[in-house]
């Protein structure tokens, strides 16, 4: 409950100094609206529904992209981790392209698959796949040998091994990177939606670029609030569950509790 | 007690037989000589500690006679039998908890367990049920792995071992991370346990005293290249208190050979 009441007063007092800043009259207000005029945009555009049906589009995209993009990653990484040939070929792989922006993909969507869904979920695989193989790599790679030494005296070899010791030794590493996953879905997920225009559905990117080409700085702002909401929230609901389970299991640092 | 002379191998048929075995590990900075020619010969039922200084090459034997590393040359024959791989007849006692965290102490103990199909699950259960209350940790079958102490979890690890019922136990510095006050509680049980079950057991710890209050023989190695160097019988009646000063009288005489040799070693 306190750590509730802080993070509020926290927000409130960053609103209250966006107001103030606005009251100064120092910018233009098309420049920087007031946080009442965003509030009420927010408003009025679940009122209309435009809001929740952008919000349902995008998440939809999400969902999709970044499940096709973790089913690929976690095999391929623990692939990588434990041969010397795919660490080599497909992990070398891997690090190049998760370096490139997620952006950069967009082109390559466009005309591959033209102003399609295809298009979307192309950019958002493309973004989650290659982190997500690096994180369980990662993971794999940095489970503790006394574990798979201590199963194989047990007479613990082959599918057992995988499926009793290595598996569930890798759950915390396996969870974060798929936190790392859907961080970069996400983003790759509004880099595409902002560049790329189609007609099978607007979600939260199209808003926002079309507030900027109407110069609606409050309609800019109040969706970048949204996005922003909707990441803190996915973390609270999706994430922080599964890690304070394992934390606990494992009784490493405890956070949240 | 009949147990009361353990000299080596009074009639009793060989367990292990550690024979010419050599092991050397190539990093690319040098060429490391773990382990020369060694043999030694452990009857059934003996308690044997391996002792030197680090770099002896004791705890890869240890990890030989396991079947978890292969020497260059020269075998292990367990029971007469070439040691290829590593068996449920011959189970690791680590050094650091090597519990499963995302399995409860009876979940661990259950491992093992259930990894052997002649067993049915109530008798599974029973064991477990039967071996954590022999090291005392009935009251604690459902803690999570990071809620129990040091102490805890390696009686959970030697609970662990001992249920598949191994011919061999072998120990790679069980205590080594533990207070002295939980050890010399663990010297106690581990030897209850052990005149009870008589298991052989092959324990190897850097720990002279330690070596002296359990084993029925102390082979003390010396390092680069490892070898064994000489084997002391410990005949002292048991249950052996580590703080007695018949115990120390013979830890005080291997130190000193320990010394001997390290000097030795030092100044070529």
């Amino acid at each position: 409950m306190k750590r509730l009441a802080s993070a509020l007063l926290f927000f409130a007092l960053l609103i209250a100094l966006w107001e103030l800043a606005v009251r100064t009259g120092r910018w233009s207000v098309v420049l920087l609206p007031s946080p009442i005029f965003v509030g009420e945009y927010i408003w009025g555009a679940m009122l209309d529904g435009t809001l929740e049906e952008a919000t349902w589009v995008t998440l939809k995209r999400l969902l999709v992209g970044y499940a096709a993009g973790v089913l690929i990653g976690l095999p391929l990484g623990l692939l990588t981790s434990t041969s010397q040939i795919f660490e080599d070929t497909l992990g070398s792989l891997a690090l190049g392209f998760q370096t490139l922006p997620s952006v950069c993909w967009v082109p390559l969507a466009l005309v591959w698959f033209g102003q399609t869904e295809g298009a979307m979920l192309f950019v958002v695989i493309m973004g989650t796949v290659w982190s997500v193989i690096i994180a369980t790599d990662h993971g794999a790679r940095n489970i503790p040998p006394i574990y798979a030494r201590a199963a194989r005296t047990m007479g613990s070899e082959g599918f057992h091994k995988w499926t009793r010791v290595i598996l569930p030794a890798s759950l915390p590493f396996l969870v974060s990177g798929m936190k790392q996953g859907w961080a970069f879905a996400w983003r790759s997920l509004m880099a595409a939606e902002i560049y790329v225009t189609i007609l099978t559905g607007f979600g939260l990117g199209h808003l926002l670029h079309y507030g900027r080409e109407l110069n609606a700085m409050d309609q800019v702002i109040g969706i970048m609030i949204v996005i922003v909401a909707i990441g803190l929230l996915v973390d609270r609901l999706l994430f922080s569950p599964w890690e304070r389970f394992l934390h606990r299991r494992w009784g490493t640092n405890v956070r949240g509790t | 007690m009949e147990t009361l002379d353990t000299t080596a191998m009074t009639g009793r048929p060989a367990k292990l037989i550690i024979d010419g075995v050599s092991k050397r590990f190539i990093s690319s900075r040098a060429v490391v000589q773990a382990l020369d020619n060694v043999s030694l010969t452990i009857a059934d039922g003996e308690f044997v500690c391996l002792v030197g200084p680090s770099g002896c090459g004791k705890s890869t034997l240890l990890d030989i006679i396991a079947g978890l590393t292969k020497p260059d040359s020269g075998h292990v024959l367990a029971d007469g039998k070439t040691v290829e791989g590593p068996g449920r007849e011959r189970l690791v006692m680590f050094q650091e908890s090597a519990l499963f965290p995302w399995l409860d102490a009876f979940g661990n103990v259950m491992f093992g367990l259930k990894l052997r199909p002649d067993l049915t699950n109530a008798q599974r259960k029973e064991i477990a049920h039967h071996f954590l209350s022999l090291v005392g940790l009935s009251k604690f079958e459902h803690a999570q792995v990071h809620e129990l102490s040091g102490g805890m979890k390696q009686r959970v690890a030697l609970a662990r071992a001992l249920a598949p019922d191994p011919q061999v136990l072998l120990m790679d510095e069980p205590f080594g991370a533990l207070d002295a006050m939980t050890r010399d509680q663990l010297y106690d049980d581990i030897q209850q346990i052990w005149m009870e079950s008589r298991k052989t057991i092959v324990f190897v710890t850097h720990n002279v005293r330690e070596a002296v209050c359990l084993g029925d023989r102390v082979v003390l190695m010396s390092p680069s290249p490892g070898r064994i160097q000489q084997i002391f019988d410990i005949p002292l009646p048991r249950p052996r208190d580590i703080n007695s000063p018949e115990l120390a009288g013979y830890s005080s005489k291997i130190a000193a050979t320990l010394k001997g040799t390290l000097t030795e070693a030092f100044s070529e």
